[in-house]
């Protein structure tokens, strides 16, 4: 059974089981599913400083969903211990191509380890991409009030049109980063 | 200023707060802690967590992110229509209220959907990515998340300045 859980789960299955977090955080709670709230949660709890847009009670409007994200890293090191699966990403050729064109030595592992790793962190391409995509991703995020979860699964979901804004929006910024920063940064 | 759909409900009635818990009957925090796990355990055993699959899909390389994110989408689309269509209540017997989302002149969703999607392919994780990894041992991206904190904080900061 362990074996069998331990292989990569296909697509058309996975799928479908993250977008059942939608009806049961509803069901639940009727709370809506969007994890980039937490960072901002994390500031009200934190740093709040001066800063208006975070002077609430995170506990009360935040607390469910901080427990929420502890379970994702929870969820993630059970899968990583108990259903670990040692082989490469099976990601198209055409794409291990192109990351070997950009200077990517080592394509195992779930992320290239020669940029996200604390060596990797001091060097230019590393301190970038987790830096200044970390930094990128949490102001986008909040500036376009939800993530991958909360416009294009639960915002689409629910057929709102600025959450399909905001999704073209991710797409035209990540294929900038692709095609146009990736090169200047490797 | 423009307030939005996300500003936290309970700003709207801070006065009767502070008890709120012992009044009505609410799920207790194990519960999103359960389904916290499973997210964490389908995003890993997906991939979606993993850089090398944010490429491919920026890259228009591969069906896996796409096809993931369709059923996602499938499901969960479904599932609200039927809540919707239902008034289904919650298992404690509250409506379920999901509040649209503002569109004003939609100029944040268009710029900070840009900036957003830039930062999710340079560091090739979205939020809940960053935590699953955070569980995979992955513990550089700690400072992905402070980053992605001190981010949130400048947008807090500049929020007043910026238009929306």
């Amino acid at each position: 059974m362990l074996d069998f859980l331990s292989q990569p789960w296909p697509w058309y299955i996975a799928g479908p089981l993250i977008g059942l977090v939608v009806p049961a955080l509803l069901f639940l709670g009727g709370k809506q599913f969007g994890v980039s709230a937490n960072l901002r949660h994390l500031c009200a709890a934190t740093i709040p400083g001066p800063v208006e847009f975070f002077k609430y009670d995170w506990k009360k409007s935040g607390l469910w969903n901080l427990t929420f994200v502890l379970g994702v890293v929870i969820g993630g090191f059970i899968a990583h211990t108990l259903l670990f699966n040692p082989d490469p990403i099976a990601i198209s050729e055409a794409t291990k191509a192109d990351l070997t064109g950009l200077g990517l030595t080592d394509l195992n592992g779930l992320v290239p380890k020669e940029v996200f790793s604390w060596s990797g962190l001091l060097t230019l391409p590393g301190f970038v991409l987790i830096v200044g995509g970390g930094f990128l991703v949490g102001f986008g995020s909040r500036y376009a009030g939800g993530c991958t979860s909360g416009h294009a699964i639960s915002g689409l979901a629910d057929l709102q049109l600025p959450s399909l804004i905001a999704v073209v929006g991710f797409f035209i910024g990540g294929i900038i980063a692709t095609f146009v920063l990736l090169p200047l940064i490797f | 200023m423009h307030q939005t759909v996300e500003t936290p409900t309970v700003e709207k009635g801070k006065a009767a707060s502070s008890r709120d818990g012992e009044t009505g009957r609410k799920p207790g925090l194990f519960w999103y802690l359960i389904l916290g796990i499973y997210f964490g355990i389908v995003l890993t055993k997906s991939e979606a967590i993993s850089w090398f699959r944010i490429q491919e899909m920026f890259r228009f390389q591969g069906i896996h992110m796409y096809g993931m994110i369709a059923g996602a989408l499938a499901v969960a689309a479904l599932s609200v229509a039927i809540i919707k269509k239902r008034r289904a209540r919650t298992i404690y017997g509250e409506e379920i209220y999901i509040p649209p989302k503002e569109m004003g002149k939609g100029f944040r969703y268009g710029v900070g959907g840009i900036i957003f999607g830039l930062g999710w392919a340079l560091l090739g994780a979205c939020p809940g990515p960053i935590f699953a990894l955070i569980g995979n041992g992955v513990l550089v991206m700690f400072v992905a998340l402070a980053s992605a904190v001190v981010g949130t904080w400048v947008y807090g900061y500049l929020r007043p300045r910026l238009p929306h």
